[in-house]
């Protein structure tokens, strides 16, 4: 289906335009689940009206001091982690190639637990997070550079990265004492407990900054995944736009790790998910971070709830709930 | 390194292999290197630790034990600690050729493919929820847990039109690792004494298996083993398709099935005395492939042979590095095999399959 408007004329695809919508709807009632249940109900006008400042103090001091701020963390976390899944899914053409499996994310916890160990406060946590993201995609972006960087040489060359820097993770867990061990192993299976907006805001910013550009390389990364000869023959300049790409999607992993610990398999599972739910033949960025933003949510939501008065760690479930979910649409897959 | 030869397995179905005795001879040549290699490591490993040993000092331990501290050491530690490395690196060295083989994928690998952590699952069941420490039993729990997820991503990965994809292979598995990783790590989540207890076990250590488990978990083992080693031919044959497989006389469905009988029993019986230990089975066959080339006949022995040399070097490293106390194989594994196989990936086309 084409639209056009003047000058501009867009493709759409019905299905990808529904699924997106669903998607959508999905994490609004997600949202407004966490935000009204739990210990203390609260009705849904009442949250609307808490939002607004008009609430009961009790309603207001639930509602924007502890649920929103967890809610929003989880949809823009889970957002970043499913827009940078992704776009290294598709800049590797290869489904392995998501930030999870290729270093980036246990490189940000690696350079989490450090800070944990050194006795650094949340805010040095999550700078240690990030640095240790963007050093590790230079370095295994660095490593795989050979007259250009082929995907599945940097797949390669990413799992061993990650193989050596989980090793160094353990290495850090089982040298620390047990509680210093306890907080990082805590932290590393990624928790969405006690967050505030101090943790969401960043997450928000580096999302509204880094969107665009996602936005502006969508089309063009779909032509690359054709081929790069291909890609240039169609008039596209492939290496800025590489360039662009890779720089927002190290940011976003490294942004969102900061804020919630390595949670991993959102950026794994959200692209693969979205694109068999849209049946696009590539990946789909705009479905795939909404995907993520629902799988972070409803795992957060389920963490919360299933064990209670035990708490489960986000990571778990998301990894229990988008494998399974993946095996399920593995099951019936036609590719 | 010279460039990987391909050697063609149709002309080996009928009548004798053509005249390559030189190159048939180098490769058996370089097996009993390796071979050797392994038994240098092995003895190393007995000498080595926290406290040093002379050889000398552990031939008397089994022929004329004397009682010291020294003789108890080297008969209760060092030596069943040496022994179970070997047998777990064969093993995951196996293993991973073995896979990567079956599944035409270059990136099978009994962590990647779900099967370890299935056997994991199976464990972290047994000692965490039902508190069952004998190995002989929990060693079953592993085998059920690894069968499990190798039939789970089997049928996931090779259902469907196409008969399955390497991607979509490891796609299942993944998924499928994913799900038993999350449910151990929620079943040692609920209780902090047995994630203390565990968490060592979980990055993967031959540290306190005493003789009594090394001997109990060998049988499985060596039944693995040797199993594995069989299907040298078969699996060539197969590298051709399945079709031409047929072809060449090759029963697919039964040499599948006892290539997954030999995975299971290897792989299971591996994470129930090291833990899920992984990557020496991605990276050592990968290695391999890159010298001896593509004859699974070789290819099989030579990663049976070389990741045990991995494993003990490793663990040899682990015990100097930080003594008194040490890093566990696991994490020595990964630091000293993946910067190999990095170099591996970024200066050569990895042996393709």
């Amino acid at each position: 289906m084409n639209v056009r408007l003047g000058p501009w004329s867009m493709r759409l695809a019905p299905r990808s335009l529904a699924v997106t919508a669903l998607l959508l709807l999905i994490a609004c009632a997600v949202a407004v689940a966490a935000i009204s249940t739990g210990e203390f109900t609260v009705p849904v006008p009442d949250i609307l009206a808490a939002l607004a400042g008009e609430g009961t103090p009790v309603a207001e001091l639930i509602v924007n001091k502890l649920r929103a701020p967890r809610v929003a963390t989880g949809l823009l976390v889970g957002a970043a982690f499913g827009l940078s899944g992704a776009i290294f899914q598709s800049l590797t053409r290869n489904a392995l190639g998501s930030p999870d499996f290729i270093g980036f994310t246990a490189g940000a916890s690696t350079g989490g637990i450090l800070a944990v160990v050194a006795g650094g406060s949340a805010a040095v946590i999550a700078g240690g997070a990030l640095a240790g993201c963007v050093i590790t995609a230079v370095l295994v972006y660095a490593l795989s550079y050979r007259r250009g960087v082929q995907g599945y040489r940097l797949v390669l060359v990413g799992i061993g990265a990650n193989a050596l820097l989980l090793a160094a993770n353990s290495y850090l867990l089982t040298r620390s004492n047990i509680y210093d061990a306890a907080t990082a192993a805590a932290w590393l299976t990624g928790s969405l407990s006690g967050r505030g907006w101090d943790h969401a805001i960043p997450v928000a910013v580096a999302l509204a900054l880094l969107l665009p550009l996602c936005a502006y390389v969508a089309r063009p990364l779909r032509m690359i995944e054709m081929g790069d000869d291909a890609a240039r023959a169609m008039g596209i300049r492939v290496e800025p736009v590489r360039a662009v790409a890779i720089v927002a999607g190290v940011l976003l992993c490294g942004v969102a790790t900061a804020a919630a610990g390595p949670v991993m398999f959102v950026a794994l599972a959200s692209p693969q998910l979205a694109r068999r739910l849209t049946r696009s033949p590539g990946v789909t960025l705009a479905s795939s971070a909404l995907m993520g933003a629902v799988l972070l949510t409803a795992s957060d939501l389920i963490a919360q709830r299933l064990l209670a008065p035990v708490q489960l760690p986000v990571g778990v479930v998301t990894a229990a709930i988008g494998g399974a979910y993946l095996a399920f649409l593995l099951r019936k897959d036609r590719y | 390194m010279r460039p990987a030869e391909h050697t063609e397995p149709a002309t080996e179905a009928g009548g004798d292999p053509p005249p390559r005795r030189g190159r048939q001879v180098t490769l058996a040549a370089g097996l009993l290197v390796a071979l050797g290699l392994l038994v240098l490591v092995s003895l190393a490993g007995v000498a080595l630790g926290a406290r040093a040993m002379p050889l000398t000092a552990a031939f008397d331990a089994f022929l004329a034990p004397d009682g010291s501290s020294d003789h108890t050491v080297i008969r209760e530690l060092r030596v069943p600690r040496t022994l179970l490395g070997i047998g777990v690196g064969a093993a995951l060295g196996l293993a991973g050729a073995l896979m990567q083989s079956l599944t035409r994928n270059p990136l099978a690998d009994p962590g990647i493919l779900g099967i370890n952590e299935g056997a994991a699952l199976g464990v972290t069941l047994a000692l965490g929820l039902f508190g069952l420490t004998d190995p002989t039993v929990y060693v079953w729990f592993a085998f059920a847990g690894a069968a499990g997820a190798s039939l789970v991503v089997y049928s996931l990965g090779a259902a469907g039109r196409t008969g399955g994809g390497p991607v979509r292979l490891a796609l299942a598995g993944i998924a499928v690792g994913m799900v038993f990783t999350a449910m151990s790590s929620a079943i040692l989540r609920i209780d902090s004494q047995t994630y203390d207890r565990m968490r060592f076990w979980l990055t993967g250590s031959l540290a306190g298996q005493t003789a009594d488990t090394a001997l109990r978990l060998a049988p499985f083992l060596v039944a693995g083993l040797a199993l594995g080693l069989c299907l040298g031919r078969p699996l060539n044959m197969l590298s051709l398709g399945d079709d031409a497989g047929r072809a060449l006389g090759v029963a697919v469905g039964r040499t599948r099935a006892l290539t997954a009988v030999a995975v299971t029993l290897l792989c299971g019986a591996a994470t129930a005395a090291a833990g899920p230990l992984w990557f020496i089975g991605l990276a050592v066959p990968h290695a391999v492939r890159a010298v001896v080339g593509q004859d699974q006949r070789w290819v099989l022995p030579y990663s049976a042979v070389v990741a045990p040399v991995l494993l003990l070097g490793a663990d040899i490293v682990g015990r100097l590095i930080a003594r008194p106390g040490e890093v566990q194989v696991g994490i020595m594994c990964a630091a000293i095999g993946a910067p190999i196989f990095i170099l591996l990936a970024r200066r050569r086309r990895l042996a393709a399959l």
